[in-house]
């Protein structure tokens, strides 16, 4: 009994000693917020195409029925990183086959629409969100931010930030790999 | 003179009351929606700039969340519906206050169980086996015959 009592300090200092030596690690990044969305269904919004583009807009249910492991991103023409990440994801969609979604945000169409044509538009569909609705229905803190949706309407990965280089990639490309593995095992 | 100059920084210290980051747009026509809109806003922490909460940051976000928020409260919601919504989305992260459940036990109880066992330690410490024996004025029967041996013997010796 004694000896046990003896053993408390030990052990809280064990307790702390591992609390701290987690919170000192450096890979972990003590901003990044826990999205709720993940293993969620979509959530529910609609978005009319933006204009002049002629690209069709975004609602749940496109995202839901797309019988596809779908990825879904937010982007706007005034967001910097945006820039760097779009030739990531055109070079996905053409040499991977990924099929992308975009949402619009909080961007004015005709700028959108400027961006789209300097860059090229590797969406498949893109919505307008301009007063960042639906952004809040995803939960997002900023542009870009970028989601794995499983082909039967879950939200399976969600990235914040642009994904560029090669950890960004590496890590956003094994989270596809298991959302398609998903499928195929599957059916 | 001094009169003037006091009222002069009063004046502008009332001023500084409405320099928050509610603009004049959102604000509601409803005094009392609007006082609820505000002391909610303040519960809500904004996922941007992280350590304020939606009613005092200037953030793009904040703004939409707060214009969210008022859009609820007109729309009938409780002041609990409201967060719910939020939670919905964002997660108990945009909750300055977390909420009581089996994953923040530990956070809640924590501070109250550290208190208690430091509380206790002291109390051991302070009237613990250690401190409870008393100085007694009497020697025990062995040690009153081992002093007189040694005076006997000084005395002989001397």
């Amino acid at each position: 009994m004694r000896r046990l009592f003896f053993a408390i300090p030990i052990l809280i200092v064990l307790v702390l000693g591992g609390f701290l030596l987690w919170g000192l690690n450096p890979n972990r990044d003590p901003s990044a917020i826990p999205s709720v969305l993940i293993s969620q269904p979509v959530p529910e919004f609609q978005l009319q195409p933006v204009e002049g583009v002629d690209r069709p807009g975004l609602s749940t249910v496109d995202l839901a029925q797309a019988g596809d492991v779908v990825v879904v991103n937010v982007f706007a023409s005034w967001c910097v990183p945006c820039r760097a990440e779009h030739a990531v994801l055109t070079r996905m969609v053409q040499q991977d086959g990924v099929r992308l979604m975009g949402i619009n945000y909080k961007d004015k169409p005709a700028d959108a629409r400027g961006w789209l044509e300097d860059l090229g538009n590797p969406y498949e569909r893109i919505g307008s969100d301009l007063k960042g609705r639906a952004g809040i229905e995803w939960g997002i803190s900023g542009v870009p931010e970028t989601f794995i949706i499983g082909a039967d309407g879950v939200v399976l990965f969600r990235y914040v930030g642009p994904i560029i280089g090669p950890d960004a990639e590496t890590k956003f490309l094994r989270a596809l790999e298991q959302a398609q593995a998903m499928v195929g095992g599957r059916s | 003179m001094i009169k003037k100059l006091l009222i002069a920084m009063s004046v502008f210290l009332s001023m500084t009351a409405f320099a928050f980051a509610v603009e004049p747009d959102e604000i509601l026509d409803n005094p009392v929606l609007e006082a609820r809109a505000r002391a909610l806003s303040k519960q809500v922490r904004c996922v941007v700039c992280q350590n304020q909460d939606i009613d005092s940051s200037n953030a793009g976000v904040a703004r939409d969340l707060r214009i969210l928020v008022r859009e609820r409260l007109t729309a009938g919601d409780s002041d609990a519906d409201v967060l719910a919504y939020l939670v919905a989305r964002y997660g108990d992260y945009v909750l300055f206050k977390p909420p009581w459940k089996p994953s923040t036990y530990a956070l809640w109880l924590a501070p109250g169980a550290m208190i208690l066992f430091g509380g206790l330690a002291v109390v051991f410490v302070l009237t613990g086996p250690r401190r409870r024996r008393k100085p007694t004025d009497k020697l025990s029967d062995a040690d009153e015959i081992e002093i007189a041996e040694i005076i006997r013997k000084n005395t002989v010796e001397n």
